[in-house]
């Protein structure tokens, strides 16, 4: 894909020419006419995710609500949206790591590769080994580097060749260079960025089939933001990517899909709800939702 | 209004009013004084009784010291008819009941610690905790008791001839003797008394395992057991063993349900299952009735023995806490 | 990547590879921990539940108010004796010494001083009973009440000093600036307004530590266990009766009436160390909301 980012530098959008039209894929929140069988719907990229009706109780609280959503194959998909709707949640919920939070409760469907996620004989350890995630805040182990990128592939007995396991995942997350000669180091004493990318390594170490990444560069300075960015670009064809981000900018230089997250006041209490899915330059350039273009042109003045 | 001290320029005017702020304020220095003082006076005698104790144990036992010298410590010979004592009984009764207390308890505690902060919902927590510590407040004299008179036989008819028979080829566990008073069955009583300790303490390490190192790893595709092995179980190795040197402590040290149920034995027992005796406990039996001298400066030299095995296991277990505060503090 | 070939992703998510193994493992240990809680909580239930069942049959008013040898009501009185003494020995001095490592800062001596509360936390008790023998009943040539309390004190000082600390510790020091820019003298505001908020958990820390030096033989083993059981005696510059070594000596003697007397001692003992430790957790859990709230 072309350096998207050159176009988007600037204020305002220009519609960029885009790949061929049958791509072109339309999801709306409860307001549009809802459900699979809109006939606005082409899938020409398989969908590794196909969410549907899913809602979301913390106990009493709903925190998402009526989430219809494919998410395609080997691209990444954004999730932009304000604070509080339900976008931690809603990536949360696709690798099952919200079922240690008290009061979970899904309601709906997420499928995967066309297996429910959250049907009863499922195994989450085996969600999770599938699905990889990197969290906001950095986390490496109180480990050595190597130690941290090799740990979970010997949970799972891939012992052999663990060396080139590890340096194929500090090149692929950028850092290869800079820790080659300090592998036996802990990872605690890393700066801010080193340690995230240490964490997108230890990530893909196992070669998952999805990354989910929760905001991993708002803990970050601007230059370690830019190379996560970076990083996204040339992970992008090896694995299917979805990004939470608050970063406006960053999920219009680096994704090609983006969907905005909203409140929806609906029905008495406002509760986060996807508002609206499409490729990125339709959603920055000319929203079909008033709401996301308030969201986005706010931003972008 | 302000009460902050206000040079007096000399030879001006004061009013009334300051003389008396005057006082206010010389009392009010006058009392800091006392209070740091009075509380100064405490504290250097919480210190001094420790150092005083110390002090007394071995200036009561330096009869016995330079009668026996470090002899004491080997020898095995404990006859008070004939003036002899050796400790060398006593220091294996005291090490062995204690080391076995100790393997049998920690990992037991360790995993309670690892239930109570790990697997057990908040509710089951909050009701088994204090049970756990409950099991520490209740006194020796009553756990050595229901030791000698449940307990004991129990171990006596069902435990002791199982193990023999299964492990009997380790000479540690030998034939069973006619009573259920043995090192065994006083190790099994130190062994309870460890587990609250260390369990407790573990319980508080694991709960101060940042969940979001924990998440990371389950992240990862992760059993929960790997995460206990990989991550919480080595970020907290240090305060655990200090935790279970704390708790060996508290076994070195128990003087009566060790001296309700252990048997009083003369010699060092071959099998675990005879009698045998220890420090603590040989201290609490003849003391009340010791009345030569040297029978009297021996049970102190016994007892400065214990202190400094006492003091060791305690200060070791300091010196590794703190290294472990520290080592997290630098991590984080 | 020269590896194993990578796992179909469109397989159905149940176990792959060696993921049976490991969860058998994982699921191993959890049963294993488990099985720990329940064997302390059932170790527990079994002590308390036959103090319970043996005590209680040989519990009456008699029992609890004469002396031996029908009853244990002398040795009561002075356990009670020994013990008010013991606290009124131990916790001024282990409040004062809390408040001088938190309101002082504990000056030079601040490692000194918490050292030496942290091994008078885990001193044998049987050690604390030959200092103070050495120390009083020796040169006095006589056991008595008062060189028990004074055993006592030293065992529960590392308590209450403790307790002391962490409720201090807990008072905002937003507390005490407003007291400093008010002008309030140190000893006013410690008197007057940071000791009385850390009265909840100083009451509790003299429980616990209350619970803890009712129970202990050791010490009394050596200082007062020369006593006449069958009146009541408040002399404290004797040997006075108590319940431990009641306890131990019926428990020492081979003569079964001595025991049921033991274990209807016993669950007194243990009924009150229960109590007690009950209601110490109260009292913190509402001191602590307090404090937070």
């Amino acid at each position: 894909m072309s350096s998207v980012e050159q176009q988007f530098g600037q204020a305002g959008f220009e519609s960029v020419p885009h790949a061929p039209p049958s791509r072109v894929r339309i999801q709306t929140g409860p307001l549009a006419e809802a459900g699979p069988s809109s006939g606005r719907r082409e899938l020409a990229v398989e969908a590794v995710f196909d969410v549907r009706e899913v809602s979301v109780h913390y106990g009493a609280k709903r925190a998402l609500q009526g989430v219809n959503m494919r998410i395609p194959r080997s691209r990444i998909t954004a999730l932009i949206g304000p604070s509080g709707c339900g976008k931690s949640t809603f990536i949360r919920s696709l690798n099952r790591m919200n079922d240690s939070v008290t009061g979970f409760k899904l309601d709906g469907e997420v499928l995967y590769h066309g297996h429910d996620l959250y049907a009863g004989n499922v195994d989450e350890v085996e969600v999770r080994r599938r699905i990889g995630m990197v969290f906001q805040k950095p986390n490496p182990f109180p480990k050595s580097i190597y130690d941290n990128v090799a740990w979970a592939p010997r949970n799972l007995g891939l012992r052999h060749g663990l060396d080139e396991r590890v340096e194929q995942a500090l090149r692929g997350a950028a850092l290869w260079d800079e820790v080659k000669d300090r592998l036996k180091a802990s990872a605690l004493g890393l700066s801010g960025g080193q340690q995230q990318r240490l964490c997108i390594a230890r990530a893909i170490a196992i070669e998952p089939d999805v990354l989910l990444l929760d905001e991993p560069a708002s803990a970050l300075d601007p230059i370690a933001t830019a190379s996560i960015e970076e990083l996204m670009h040339s992970l992008k064809g090896r694995f299917t990517i979805v990004i939470v981000t608050h970063n406006m900018q960053q999920a219009a230089r680096v994704a090609d899909e983006t969907a905005f997250f909203g409140l929806n006041a609906a029905g008495g209490e406002p509760v986060g709800t996807l508002i609206e899915h499409d490729h990125t330059e339709k959603i920055f350039g000319h929203p079909a939702d008033p709401r996301t273009r308030d969201y986005v042109s706010g931003r972008f003045g | 209004m302000s009460t902050a001290a206000s040079p007096a320029a000399p030879g001006s005017v004061q009013p009334s009013r300051s003389r008396s702020a005057d006082r206010r304020r010389s009392l009010d220095r006058f009392g800091d004084g006392l209070l740091r003082t009075v509380c100064a006076a405490a504290a250097v005698t919480a210190v001094g009784i420790l150092v005083l104790s110390a002090y007394q144990i071995i200036d009561h036992a330096s009869p016995a010291i330079s009668k026996f010298g470090l002899g004491f410590l080997f020898s095995t010979e404990w006859l008070p008819n004939f003036g002899v004592f050796g400790a060398g009984t006593l220091l294996y009764g005291t090490l062995v009941s204690s080391f076995f207390a100790l393997l049998l308890g920690a990992p037991i505690a360790i995993a309670i610690g690892l239930y109570l902060s790990l697997l057990a919902p908040k509710g089951i927590r909050g009701v088994i905790s204090p049970m756990v510590e409950m099991l520490a407040a209740i006194p020796s004299v009553i756990l050595g008791f229901w030791g000698v008179l449940l307990l004991a036989p129990f171990v006596h008819k069902h435990v002791e001839p199982f193990l023999h028979d299964t492990l009997g080829f380790i000479p540690l566990f030998g034939p069973p003797q006619t009573t259920g008073l043995s090192v065994f069955t006083a190790s099994l009583i130190l062994t309870i008394m460890i587990i609250p300790i260390v369990a407790s303490i573990s319980r508080d390490l694991f709960l101060a395992v940042p969940r979001d190192v924990q998440e990371g790893a389950s992240a990862l595709g992760a059993t929960r057991w790997e995460v206990v092995r990989g991550i919480v179980l080595p970020t907290t190795s240090s305060g655990v063993i200090a935790a279970s040197l704390l708790g060996l402590g508290r076994a070195l040290g128990e003087a009566i349900a060790v001296a309700q149920v252990i048997g009083a034995g003369e010699k060092i027992p071959e099998s675990l299952f005879e009698p045998g005796d220890t420090i603590a406990a040989r201290i609490a039996n003849q003391f009340p009735g010791a009345i030569t001298e040297m029978h009297k400066a021996s049970l102190y030299y016994l007892g400065a023995i214990l202190l400094v095995i006492g003091l060791a296991s305690n200060l070791c277990a300091q010196w590794i806490g703190r290294r472990f505060d520290y080592r997290r503090a630098a991590a984080r | 990547m020269n590896e194993q070939p990578a796992f179909d992703p469109a397989a159905p998510l149940t176990p792959t590879g060696n993921l049976r193994r490991r969860r058998a493992i994982s699921r191993v240990a959890e049963s294993g921990a488990t099985l720990a809680a329940v064997l302390a909580v059932g170790v527990l239930a079994i002590v308390v539940y036959s103090v319970l069942v043996h005590g209680a049959s040989a519990l009456s008013l008699d029992f609890l108010f004469k002396g031996e040898p029908d009853g244990i009501g002398p040795a009561l009185v002075g356990t009670a004796e020994i013990v008010a003494m013991a606290t009124v020995f131990a916790v001024p001095l282990g409040v004062l010494v809390a408040v001088y490592l938190v309101e002082f800062g504990g000056g030079r001596m601040a490692t000194p001083i918490r050292t030496t509360l942290d091994v008078m936390n885990g001193y044998p008790s049987i050690i604390v009973g030959l200092f103070v023998f050495a120390l009083i009943v020796e040169p006095t040539e006589s056991q008595s009440g008062i060189a028990a309390s004074v055993a006592l004190a030293i065992i529960m000082l590392p308590i209450v000093a403790r307790g002391t600390e962490e409720v201090l510790r807990l008072v905002p020091d937003s507390m005490r600036e407003a007291s400093d820019a008010l002008g309030v003298s140190r000893w006013r505001s410690v008197l007057t307004v940071i000791l009385p908020s850390a009265v909840g958990g100083i009451a509790t820390a003299t429980i616990l530590a209350v619970a803890r030096a009712a129970g202990e033989t050791a010490p009394l083993l050596l200082i007062t266990s020369v006593f006449d059981g069958s009146h009541v005696s408040l002399n404290p510059f004797e040997a006075v009766p108590n319940i431990p070594v009641t306890i131990y000596k019926l428990s020492e003697e081979a003569n079964p009436e001595g025991f049921a007397r033991a274990w209807g001692a016993g669950f007194v003992l243990l009924a009150f160390i229960m109590v007690a430790n009950i209601g110490a957790r109260v009292l913190l859990n509402r001191s602590r909301r307090k404090m937070a709230g």
